[in-house]
């Protein structure tokens, strides 16, 4: 079945079985191997995308649902080849990864997040990233990524904290 | 985890829809797919074809009817989570949202879609069946409505026949002083509930509750409203040992399991604790209005 | 928390491999998407005990795009069987069940496809005729001798029973005052990545090699993939650069790899497997421990123990991976941090119809570590002694070290009194103990959990030999070959794969440290395995060990060839030459120099200005043996189990909800002493996660079985995995004790959290509860359950 999807600011125009979920279009059609799959049914958010800006599951779409959407992905997120958004940059700085399975769904949450709420809490950032499972690094240095680009987008203005 | 082949079929309005049902025995309706799509990833569902709704924009809508407030069935949860209009006419729904799953899945979730789906753990079953709303569902051609208290069944069974389309949901506003409470257990605060309650209470100007709905979710096979601890409660002040009393006597007959997760006998009383709470907790909210708030 | 004597160990560095990551440019081996290649899907037996009596395969090979089904027996003609640790020849091991199958969830056939999808269709459409066998699940059962073996030609469940007996037992029992026993037990949970095990496989037939991608954390795993498939080794290509998304120990992926070579090769056609969640948590044979522990200890009036008895006993599941040795490394911390005089131990491990073990972080010291702190509690409880005063009274103090244990592993140093201290120097013991009992005041339940214990670290091999008299491997190396190019650059090899514990990093750090340069110019990459020096993986924390060690070495070879090189051209005597930072100077007359560049071009080019018998070029590589390694074990058991010994002490605050069981972690501090840390951001990073993996071993994970042997936790609807709501915000307190064995005092901290963890998470629970007089002795510790047991201690409490 054909259908036309806009990803990262691109159509690309598939032609994919109606079981075919947007996690598996994007993957094996589209080679955006970013979204990864850690259950397939719903729980663990690895495969997080974003919809006109709001995280999804990817997994629990079917492609032959997406069109219409501005969906973003991982790959979106770059400003261009060997840069990094403040946001990877933040992750980068406080070691908030360690395997790298759960991070592009982690990124694409938080990126969410902080467009709708600059200045989150801890409790928002908790909240938000409840539903992206991560093994590796207990969700600390995480939060600690997310609140570090929170402000770093804020107070780009803002003259350093003394020390 | 792939699902099993199926056809998909996007109906453009609701007329369609219903005959795309009628015509197809393996035809299932999907709207937010939360639920659905997991169980066609496991292969415990497999529709021949789906029906896609979730963009029939005649069923995604909040409407103030004055009396009451009706919420179309492909309304996303994240929607009705931040409506002012639930707000305002139906605080308990709204309280209940921010405990249903995630927010990713709440993105995609409709309200139709936990309603027909009647998983006994199902927060806006629970809100539906304690303040007996009115679910309206498409029967081929025939429009019909029935009370929450009369269409879920079962554990995942409902009153809809197999081709039927569920297309709303009214809840009739309360005046008054009003304030409301809902609680869950659960391991992790996403996961399904052990067990849940929800409350709504309406206080006179004395303090005197003259209104109050409770039920309880998760630990019988559907939500389950608690006529007889409400009757015991109305006309009362509600101090909160005969409200546990109260609460506690209308839990001692509800059928409820073991499992996995949590006894029967840890299921009964987990709600009698949190009714009780949820009701303290609506006490303390409409204690907090004033007489002439809405 | 930095260190003069170092420019970049310890300095708290970027992870440099982070930033692929962060963009979605890790390379994972789902990712890899070789033309023409099929999928499979795997058919499992529904039963936890069954002969197969027929299977049909004409329905699924009809069915489109399906191209074949392989069957267990086809496979076992073609291939050997997987390589076993024990001694236990009537206990082979086959990727798909032949004849017989042992477990529900277990390989029976794999259905090879165009996608992913049609191999599933087609998968469902194999046609099985079993005949049920009679079945066992409880690991006391299995031990009795009527139970049903899961091996027939076995004769019995069990497939290790030895006890050591290391000083004077009997001798300190009777003089000790007093005895405790205790039975406590460990429940069946394992540490699940996200990214299930994926394996991608291409033969080619004309240069006869297989490539293997794959997901994978296995020693020796190109040498056992060879040896199943009867291929020589220089026959198995492993793509190092394939980044494992987790693993924790798990992800040994061998039966998956075999399926996928005979495949590759029978059909001419790359082939990939990819475990779904199902097949993953059903017959991905990567469950954990799950272990039933009988300690007894003798002690005197003031709660210091003499001797201590245990028996340990583990379901290992329906067949001997590499599990049952994960009764055998304990031994080399058998009795904690504590000065424990004599041990006996008994270790026991029983098939059973469930799905197998493998390796699981720490193979298998976490719930050892548990079994000796719930005693640890129990002794202060039953003298009214406070817990940690008992602890401090039997810790191994600092003027001991090298201390010695009855088991023959001597720890190389700590100082664990000095790590207590600076942990409550942050925050005070009896500020704690106030929060707890404001928190009881409230009307809730709190109690204050304690655990010390030990990561040891730096992986040797020891147990193998120590419960498998046959295998006599008296090493576990890893290796680093550094080379100079010609502009220069430096590059460093790592010759395994990594699954985040920011190894790029660690190399780069070691060898920029030695040669005095950036770290981050210089390149890390990873030969495939028949471009590979020998490694053994990222298992048993050795890795800031074992590969730090190599890249050191290696990176001092190279120092080495620089100094010489500059010493002869210059005509200097050997000893006045003096390197830093990429040049080489007379010490005698500091402007008589050769750069960096320079060195690199003589190197290189100019052969004549080399010294006699020197090799053209600028390369070294370092092979690391295990230091304190190889030797065999005594005849009573005693061996060096690993090298280096860190240290974690734990204090957990936890509240429970008295009506409603709900345990809260309010507080969490760590005191962690790993040696010299080289990267902190790592180090950091190991401790929070493996705390919270131990959130989740302690109060929310457990695979388990209904009474028809049926795993009921197969999603992760039910597996419940400790999601950032669960997880509290953590105070590390850092503490440096170095080892002696190592380059830069380095110790491990791979495993680092989850040791300790659950042991005082339990602790935490149990003091809540103390004043319901009620004690738990398993893990996990579920809410729900909880509830009951508070519930049921009320009503007594009201009954009187």
């Amino acid at each position: 079945m054909r259908t036309e999807l806009t990803i990262n600011g691109k159509a690309h125009a598939v032609d994919v079985e109606p079981r075919t979920t947007l996690l598996d279009c994007l993957r094996d059609h589209l080679g955006l191997t970013g979204a990864h799959a850690g259950c397939e049914h719903g729980v663990c958010g690895a495969c997080t995308v974003l919809l006109d800006g709001v995280a999804v599951r990817s997994c629990l779409m079917f492609a032959v649902q997406a069109d219409g959407y501005a969906i973003t992905t991982i790959e979106g997120l770059s400003p261009g080849p060997g840069e990094l958004s403040p946001l990877q940059d933040a992750f980068c700085e406080t070691h908030g990864l360690q395997c790298g399975y759960c991070t592009p769904a982690m990124i694409l949450t938080a990126h969410a997040l902080l467009a709708d709420k600059p200045e989150p809490t801890r409790d928002d950032i908790v909240e938000a990233i409840s539903g992206n499972i991560c093994r590796c690094t207990g969700y600390v240095q995480i939060v600690e990524a997310i609140t570090l680009a929170a402000e770093r987008l804020r107070g780009a203005n803002r003259p350093p904290e003394p020390q | 985890m792939k699902p099993a082949p199926f056809e998909y079929a996007r109906p453009s309005d609701v007329d369609e829809a219903c005959a795309l049902l009628a015509a197809d025995d393996g035809a299932r309706v999907i709207a937010g797919g939360q639920t659905l799509v997991p169980l066609m990833a496991m292969r415990l569902a497999r529709p021949t074809r789906l029906v896609d709704i979730g963009r029939l924009a005649e069923l995604s809508f909040v409407r103030d009817d004055k009396s009451a407030t009706v919420i179309g069935a492909v309304t996303r949860q994240c929607a009705v989570e931040h409506d002012p209009v639930i707000a305002a006419n139906v605080p308990l729904l709204a309280k209940a949202m921010p405990w249903i799953g995630h927010a990713a899945t709440r993105a995609r979730g409709t309200i139709g879609g936990s309603l027909a789906n009647a998983d006994p753990a199902s927060e806006i079953s629970l809100v539906a069946v304690t303040l007996d709303a009115i679910l309206g569902y498409r029967d081929t051609d025939q429009a019909v409505e029935i009370r929450a208290s009369k269409f879920f069944v079962g554990p995942m069974m409902t009153a809809l026949p197999d081709r039927a389309l569920l297309y709303s949901v009214l809840f009739l506003n309360w005046d008054g002083r009003i304030g409301c409470g809902f609680h869950e257990v659960n391991a992790r605060r996403s996961d399904f509930a052990f067990a849940a309650a929800a409350a709504q209470v309406a206080l006179d100007d004395d303090g005197v509750c003259r209104r109050l709905a409770v039920g309880v979710g998760a630990v019988a096979d559907r939500p389950l409203r608690l006529a007889h601890a409400e009757q015991a409660l109305t006309g009362t002040r509600l101090e909160p040992s005969s409200v546990r009393a109260a609460v506690d006597d209308a839990l001692a007959e509800i059928e409820t399991w073991s499992d996995l997760h949590a006894s029967a006998e840890y299921r009964r009383r987990a709600a009698a604790t949190l009714a009780t709470r949820a009701i303290l907790d609506a006490q303390a909210e409409a204690n907090e209005k004033d007489g002439d708030a809405h | 928390m930095s260190d003069r004597r170092f420019h970049f160990v310890s300095t708290d560095r970027r992870v440099r491999e982070d930033r692929r990551f962060v963009v979605g440019h890790g390379r994972f081996a789902a990712d890899i998407a070789l033309p023409g290649t099929r999928h499979i899907a795997i058919v499992t037996c529904p039963h936890p005990a069954a002969r197969i009596v027929a299977i049909d395969k004409g329905a699924a090979l009809a069915m489109p795009g399906v191209h074949y089904v392989l069957d267990g027996r086809e496979l076992a003609a073609a291939t050997a069987p997987l390589m076993a640790g024990l001694d236990t020849p009537n206990v082979p091991r086959r990727p798909l069940a032949v004849d017989v199958a042992r477990y529900s969830g277990e390989w029976v056939g794999a259905v090879v496809a165009d996608t992913r999808a049609l191999a599933e269709d087609a998968a469902e459409a194999v046609e099985i005729e079993y005949e049920l066998q009679p079945f066992v699940l409880d690991a006391e059962e299995a031990l009795a001798p009527a139970s049903p073996p899961v091996h027939a030609d076995h004769g019995s469940n069990v497939l290790l029973d030895r006890t050591f007996m290391w000083g004077e037992v009997e001798r300190d029992f009777a003089q000790a005052p007093h005895r405790q026993s205790l039975r406590v037990k460990w429940g069946r949970s394992s540490t699940v990545p996200v990214e299930t095990f994926a394996v991608v496989v291409s033969w080619d037939a004309w240069r006869e090699i297989l490539d293997v991608w794959a997901s994978i954390q296995m020693p020796k795993f190109p040498d056992q993939i060879a040896a199943a498939l009867r291929v020589p080794g220089s026959a198995v290509r492993v793509h190092h650069d394939v980044d494992v998304g987790g693993s924790y120990g798990v992800k040994r992926g061998i039966k998956h790899t075999v399926v996928a070579g005979y495949l590759s090769r029978r059909l001419g056609c790359p082939i990939r497997i990819v475990e779904d969640r199902l097949e993953n948590m059903r017959g991905g044979d990567a469950h954990g421990p799950e272990r039933l522990f009988d300690v007894e200890v003798a002690f005197d009036d003031a709660g210091v123990i003499r001797s201590m008895k245990m028996r340990a006993l583990d379901n290992v599941g329906a067949y001997a991976g590499r599990s049952p040795f994960q009764l055998g490394k304990p031994v080399g911390a058998i009795v904690g941090p504590y000065r424990i005089g004599s041990v006996q131990y008994r270790a026991i491990a029983v098939t059973s119809n469930k799905t197998v073990q493998e390796a699981v972080r720490a193979f298998g010291q976490s719930p050892t570590n548990y079994a000796i702190e719930r005693m640890m509690d129990e002794v202060a409880k039953r003298l009214g002694l406070d817990r940690l005063e008992v602890r401090r009274r039997n810790l191994i103090r600092r003027q001991e070290f090298p201390y010695t244990i009855p088991s023959g592993s001597t720890y190389d140093s700590g100082d664990y009194h000095a790590v207590i201290d600076k942990v409550l120097a942050h925050t005070a013991y009896a500020d704690l103990i106030a929060a707890r009992d404001r928190l009881r005041a409230s009307g809730r339940l709190a109690g204050l959990g304690i655990a010390a214990c030990l990561e040891p670290s730096g992986g040797n091999s020891s147990f193998e030999p120590l419960l498998n008299p046959k295998n006599t491997t008296t090493t576990w190396m890893d290796s680093c070959r550094i080379s100079v190019d010609l502009s220069g650059a430096v590059t460093a090899t790592i010759h395994t794969t990594s699954s985040g514990q920011g190894h790029e990093t660690l190399v780069g750090t070691v060898v920029g440290e030695v040669l005095g340069l950036d770290p981050d110019r210089i390149r890390v990459v990873r030969p495939d395995s028949l471009e590979s020096l020998p490694s053994n993986s990222p298992v048993g924390s050795r890795m800031a060990i074992m590969l730090g060690g190599a890249a050191f070495h290696a990176a001092h070879k190279l120092k080495a060839k620089l100094t010489a090189i500059a010493a002869h051209d210059l005509g200097i005597a050997p000893e006045r030459a003096t390197y830093r930072h990429g040049d080489v100077y007379d010490a005698d007359n500091p402007e008589r120099r050769l750069a960096w560049q320079e060195l690199v071009t003589i190197a290189h080019r100019h052969f004549h200005r080399l010294p006699p018998g020197f090799e053209p070029g600028l390369a070294a590589a370092h092979i690391m043996q295990v230091p304190t390694g190889g030797t065999l074990p005594t005849s009573d058991g005693r061996v060096q189990m690993y090298p280096c010994y860190s240290f974690e002490f734990h204090l957990v605050l936890l509240a429970i909800d008295p009506d409603l069981g709900k345990p809260e972690i309010k507080r969490y501090l760590v005191g962690h002493d790993c040696g010299t840390v080289i990267n902190p951001k790592i180090v950091r990073g190991m401790t929070l996660g493996g705390i919270a993996h131990g959130i989740g071993a302690a109060l929310y994970e457990e695979f388990a079985y209904d009474d028809q042997g049926q795993l009921i936790t197969q999603t992760f609807m039910d597996y419940l995995l400790p999601s950032s709501h669960e997880v509290p915000p953590i105070e590390i307190i850092h503490h440096e004790t170095p080892s002696p064995h190592t380059v830069f005092g380095q110790k491990g901290s791979g495993e680092s959290g989850y040791l300790g963890a659950p042991a005082a998470i339990a602790s935490a629970v149990n003091d809540a509860l103390a004043p319901l007089g009620i004690t738990i002795n398993q893990t996990p510790i579920k809410l729900a359950w909880l509830g009951d047991l508070i519930a049921a201690a009320r009503q007594d409490k009201e009954n009187g």
